[in-house]
């Protein structure tokens, strides 16, 4: 699960980790108030999607007046603010972070996640502050150092004070940075986080470390022992159709082809969405209807899958287990009739009481092909799609 | 021959009063030499009841003092399975199964920490379990998809395992076990712990490694077999239309900065020397032309 930035930073101070003053806002009026409240005379207008990239995109200026920053405040506002990470309709701005401005000496950069290889959570952290770590990752990556945290112990003290020394902490703020660095893996580690990422954190003018921008990102299998992190999730920036599907505990990802895809399995399904395009269509979705998929999971999936307009087709796919095919056969054509399906459909079922599953869509009446194996059935709904 | 579990097999299913852990061990209890391979049950407060015949125990080391079990099964649910699997290692048994979909990342790192130095295997969590076709079943795969032959599976996805068994079936090939690994981010067996005992084991003449996108685990795997490997290996690898930054279902399916992608591992496997198929209905074929 993903978090506004602001939300980040709500978690993070609560641990001590050293950030920005700033408010969250909704209207300019509240921007106007929240600048009085902060006062000095520099603010920063920042708008709060997920996406990143917000700069480049325009969503964050600098105001060194009231009016500045009313002016940013409504222009911000409501604007489709595209990053490279929105894709090209952007992303509504609803809410906006103003913050106190900062005195900025240097750009670093902190992200922890969990490395796979290790089987622990990792602090990255480099000199190269404010751009894409990747992109520091591709073109210098001995630029970025590492330490890997024993669970058991957490962040030693020893490792915090050598990576910022490593990334140009100056001596003077080495401690400070020091605590800000632990207290910053205990947020990690108590909120379940998946990701945490400062970039950039920041070296001021007084040689302290600042938070000037921060990303948490959530375990969402972690999500149950958390409900004050479940209370900040934020549905409009979420794709309406995997909020929907989400109700129904289908595991949806909207996707911009045409064939709708219904499978049992995330690898059967992203298979499938292969062999789709490897036949020269292209899926319209990731839809797992996990293992005990009922007809009423199933006629959500179809509901779900026919909101979206270039839906042209649909192809369902079921390697049948402990959940039999004639049972999802029965889920197909109870679901096909209940949205008075238009598309054409096409089935490949296998495994467990198949031919059964076979007659029953061979007797609903319904216009449904069935297809013998996946290849035979990728092939069909392409065919299909194409008017033949 | 085969690996990990056989018709010797004495198995503990923890979780066992839960309806799934009811449901998978009579299943389990039914297929080949199950009857005789599921010897108990552990459930806490649940002790001394009984399931299917099947005694059950409070706590993992008793069942394994009272019936000789040294494997287990668990379906219990998320918030506590990875007590559980700490439990059974504790008990030093030689191999955990966890099925259990949906354990925090924060949970398997500190059960990984502990199992450091243990000599307990895992395999999954989040996985359909292991099976040697015609001996013996533990976990959620239908059984009567396999029968006993040649070629070792090792996945990380459930029912496209049992896509690359039904195609291996239609061309005449049964398995000797079949893996599911699993689809966390932090698990237990590796696909190359497997492939290293695939490759140790007699029966098994060939193998069908299915991957998906996220992590390294498929390279580091083709690395061993480029060198270390004397039986052919077939790859295929699920997501290469899925898109960058989203969990594809299993929460360990995802292209983070962007790492993990399918073209990556494809490359990096067909580099070392793997027969690989960017067609999901071709593993079996493949395979199939490479034991002649």
């Amino acid at each position: 699960m993903k978090i506004h930035e602001y939300q980040a930073k709500e978690i993070l101070r609560k641990y001590g980790v050293a950030t920005p003053r700033g408010f969250p806002c909704f209207s300019v009026d509240e921007a106007a108030q929240a600048a009085a409240k902060l006062g000095g005379r520099m603010w920063v207008v920042k708008a709060q999607i997920h996406a990143g990239g917000r700069g480049k995109g325009g969503g964050v200026k600098l105001a060194r007046s009231l009016e500045e920053l009313k002016r940013h405040a409504g222009e911000i506002l409501g604007m489709q603010l595209k990053t490279h990470q929105t894709g090209p309709e952007g992303q509504k701005v609803r809410r906006l972070l103003i913050e106190e401005g900062a005195d900025i000496r240097k750009e670093l950069y902190l992200g922890m996640v969990v490395d796979r290889g290790s089987q622990r959570v990792v602090l990255m952290a480099s000199s190269e502050g404010g751009m894409d770590i990747e992109e520091v990752a591709a073109k210098s990556p001995e630029k970025i150092h590492r330490v890997t945290i024993d669970p058991a112990k957490g962040l030693a003290e020893g490792d915090a004070e050598g990576i910022a020394r490593k990334i140009g902490v100056p001596e003077k703020g080495v401690t400070q940075a020091r605590d800000f660095l632990k207290a910053l893996y205990r947020a990690f580690d108590e909120t379940d986080a998946s990701l945490a990422e400062i970039n950039p954190l920041i070296v001021t003018g007084d040689e302290r470390v600042l938070a000037l921008d921060a990303k948490m990102n959530f375990d969402d299998n972690a999500l149950f022992r958390h409900p004050e992190i479940v209370a900040m999730r934020d549905l409009d920036e979420e794709d309406p159709a995997e909020v929907e599907a989400s109700k129904f505990d289908l595991s949806y990802i909207s996707l911009d082809g045409n064939i709708g895809c219904l499978v049992n399995g995330a690898g059967l399904a992203m298979a499938t969405m292969d062999i789709i395009k490897l036949y020269g269509g292209s899926p319209a979705n990731f839809l797992d209807v996990g293992g005990g998929a009922s007809t009423e999971k199933v006629t959500e999936a179809f509901k779900i899958m026919l909101k979206n307009p270039k839906l042209s087709a649909i192809l369902v796919n079921i390697f049948g287990g402990i959940m039999k095919c004639d049972v999802i056969a029965e889920g197909v054509v109870t679901a096909a009739r209940e949205v008075h399906l238009k598309v054409p459909l096409v089935v490949r079922l296998e495994g467990t009481n198949v031919e059964l599953g076979k007659k029953i869509l061979a007797e609903s009446g319904l216009p449904i092909i069935s297809a013998s194996n996946m290849a035979d059935a990728a092939q069909k709904v392409v065919a299909a799609t194409r008017g033949n | 021959m085969s690996i990990l579990i056989n018709k010797n097999t004495r198995v503990m299913t923890q979780g066992i009063t839960g309806k799934t852990g009811q449901f998978h061990t009579k299943m389990g209890k039914e297929y080949a030499n199950g009857a005789r391979c599921y010897v108990a049950g552990v459930t806490p407060k649940k002790g001394g009841q009984s399931f299917e015949g099947i005694p059950i125990f409070e706590t993992v080391r008793e069942a394994r003092e009272k019936t000789g079990a040294t494997v287990s099964v668990i379906y219990v649910p998320p918030p506590f399975a990875a007590a559980a699997i700490d439990e059974a290692v504790e008990a030093g048994l030689d191999l955990v199964i966890c099925i259990t979909e949906g354990i925090p990342v924060r949970d398997m790192i500190r059960t990984r920490y502990k199992m450091q130095g243990a000599r307990t295997l895992l395999v999954g969590p989040n996985c359909p379990g292991v099976i040697t076709p015609d001996e013996i079943k533990i976990g959620i795969m239908p059984g009567h998809i396999h029968k006993k032959g040649p070629v070792g599976v090792v996945s990380r996805s459930g029912t496209l395992t049992y896509e690359a068994v039904g195609q291996l079936m239609e061309v005449g090939l049964g398995q000797s076990t079949c893996v599911g690994i699993g689809g966390d981010p932090v698990n237990g067996l590796k696909h190359v712990d497997v492939l290293k005992m695939f490759n140790d084991d007699p029966q098994t003449e060939a193998v069908i490694m299915v991957g998906e996108i996220g992590g390294t685990n498929e390279e580091e795997a083709a690395r061993w077999i480029e060198a270390n490997m004397k039986k052919p290996v077939v790859g295929f690898i699920a997501g290469v239309t899925a898109p960058p930054g989203k969990r594809m279902g299993h929460a360990g399916a995802i292209i983070s900065g962007g790492k993990g992608t399918a073209a990556e591992k494809l490359e990096v496997m067909e580099a070392c020397g793997i027969k690989t198929t960017r067609n999901p209905a071709e593993m079996g074929k493949l395979l199939k032309s490479m034991l002649k």
